[in-house]
Parts: C-alpha cells; structure tokens; sequence
C-alpha cells in the first residue's frame, strides 16, 4: 500500500461533500442511481402531469386544440417534457439493462461497462429524437 | 426470522420478480405505442380520441396502469427503505405513495372510460 492510501483518515463518513464530489461512481454506478432518480420522477410529478394532459386533450375537442395550440408551446412545458422523455427513455434502457444482468448476460467488468455507457448514450439519442418531434409539433 | 420490521419488506422474491415481469410489460407497450404513434395519420382530435376508444387500447393502458402501480410501488419502497430511517416517518410516506398510486389508477379509469 502506497503512503498516501495509508494517510487517508479512516473511518471514511458518508456526507453529502463526500457524496457529490469525493466519491466518483464508475459509470454503471452512475446509470444505476439515475435509474433510481429517474423512477422517483416518473412516480411523481410526471405520471401525474401525464395523466392531465391525457385526461384534457381527450376531454373534448377544444380540450385537444387547448393543450396543443396554447400549453405545449410554452418554454416551460416543453422543458418539462424534455426533462419526463429524458427520465422514461433513461429508466427504459437501464431497466432492460438490468433485466439482461438478472439473466446474467453481460456481467463481466468491460461489457457491464460498455453497456452502462450503451444505456446514457442511447437513452439522450432517443431524448434528442423525442425532444426533436416535440419541437416540431409544437 | 424475527425482529421484523412492520415498514420493511416482505422477505420474499415476490415483488422483486413482479417489478421485473411489469417492467417488461410496460417496455412492450411503449414499444407498441411508439410504433402506433409513428406509423399512424397526423394527430388531430379525432385520430387521438380513436386511438384511445379502441378496445385494445383501453385494455393495454389500464393493464400499463396496473403495471405501474405496482412496479412504482416497490421502486418506492425500496428507496424509502434506502433513505428514510424513522420509522413513523416511513410508513406516512409509504401510506402517502399507496394513496397516490390508487389515485392514479381511478384517474385512468376515468380518463379511458369516461
């Protein structure tokens, strides 16, 4: 052991200094507390907002042309839904990700990796595609 | 075992596995739906309102509703188990989670068949 690892203060306490800029998760790390953000999220507020735009936009036809011509070209709202396409496509691929290590398929270091960075990368391609159509029709 | 305790889990792989079956549930029918949407007319009212009058529709997304409430639920709990450490405390905010989802459930309800 080298004579700076031997210096390191022990017992290590968790805080939040430590947790947000001492601790560096590798990446599967990363893609598994995000699962855990993005659930939260998706739990509340979005299925609630969600479940309001479906609830208005089936309602009546004017409910429909409301929502469409006046709510979602607000800045504020295609953010939002930028933010809830970002969480549902996020949990989506990491959730199959973790499907497939139930059934021990990639759970070696480099592929547990590679499909960690597989999972960000495809989850923000598909918030950019989403995010693209929602600019477009809105 | 004992020393249970009355806001943890239930010691079984029950709910471990339903989280993983609904989450594939739920995965399928976003498949679906993202094939629906993309390949479909123009959306306008009455495409919309179609779309979500039709039979199967109806059944998949009340079923997606079931899926998430459960699936939400032992995310929940998890996390709360995870963070929050009174246990009086717990328990209102697993209670307030069970409440919210139930409500969640009448709204779709309401919404598909109004």
């Amino acid at each position: 052991m080298s004579s700076a690892a031997a210096k390191k203060p022990r017992p290590k306490y968790l805080n939040l200094t430590a947790l947000l800029f001492e601790i560096r998760l590798p990446l599967p790390g990363k893609v598994s507390i995000l699962h855990r953000v993005s659930g939260a999220l998706l739990v509340f507020p979005f299925a609630a907002w969600l479940l309001y735009l479906l609830d208005a936009s089936l309602g009546s036809e004017a409910g429909f042309e409301r929502i469409r011509m006046h709510y979602l070209p607000m800045p504020a709202v295609k953010l939002g839904l930028l933010v809830f396409i970002w969480a549902y496509c996020h949990h989506l691929c990491a959730g199959v990700r973790f499907l497939l290590l139930d059934l021990n398929k990639g759970i070696e270091l480099v592929p547990a990796r590679r499909s960690a960075v597989a999972v960000l990368v495809v989850s923000l391609a598909l918030t950019a595609f989403f995010g693209w159509r929602l600019w477009s029709i809105a | 075992m004992v020393n249970r305790i009355v806001t943890g889990a239930h010691y079984g792989m029950r709910d471990w596995l339903a989280q993983r079956i609904t989450g594939a549930i739920m995965a399928v029918y976003s498949l679906i739906l993202a094939v629906v949407f993309f390949t479909g007319a123009p959306l306008t009212y009455g495409v919309w309102r179609d779309l979500f009058s039709n039979g199967w529709m109806r059944v998949g997304t009340l079923l997606f509703a079931l899926c998430l409430a459960w699936h939400a639920w032992v995310g929940m709990r998890d996390i709360l188990m995870d963070y929050i450490k009174p246990t009086a405390l717990r328990l209102a905010l697993e209670t307030g989670v069970i409440l919210l989802l139930l409500v969640y459930m009448g709204w779709t309800v309401q919404v598909l068949w109004r």
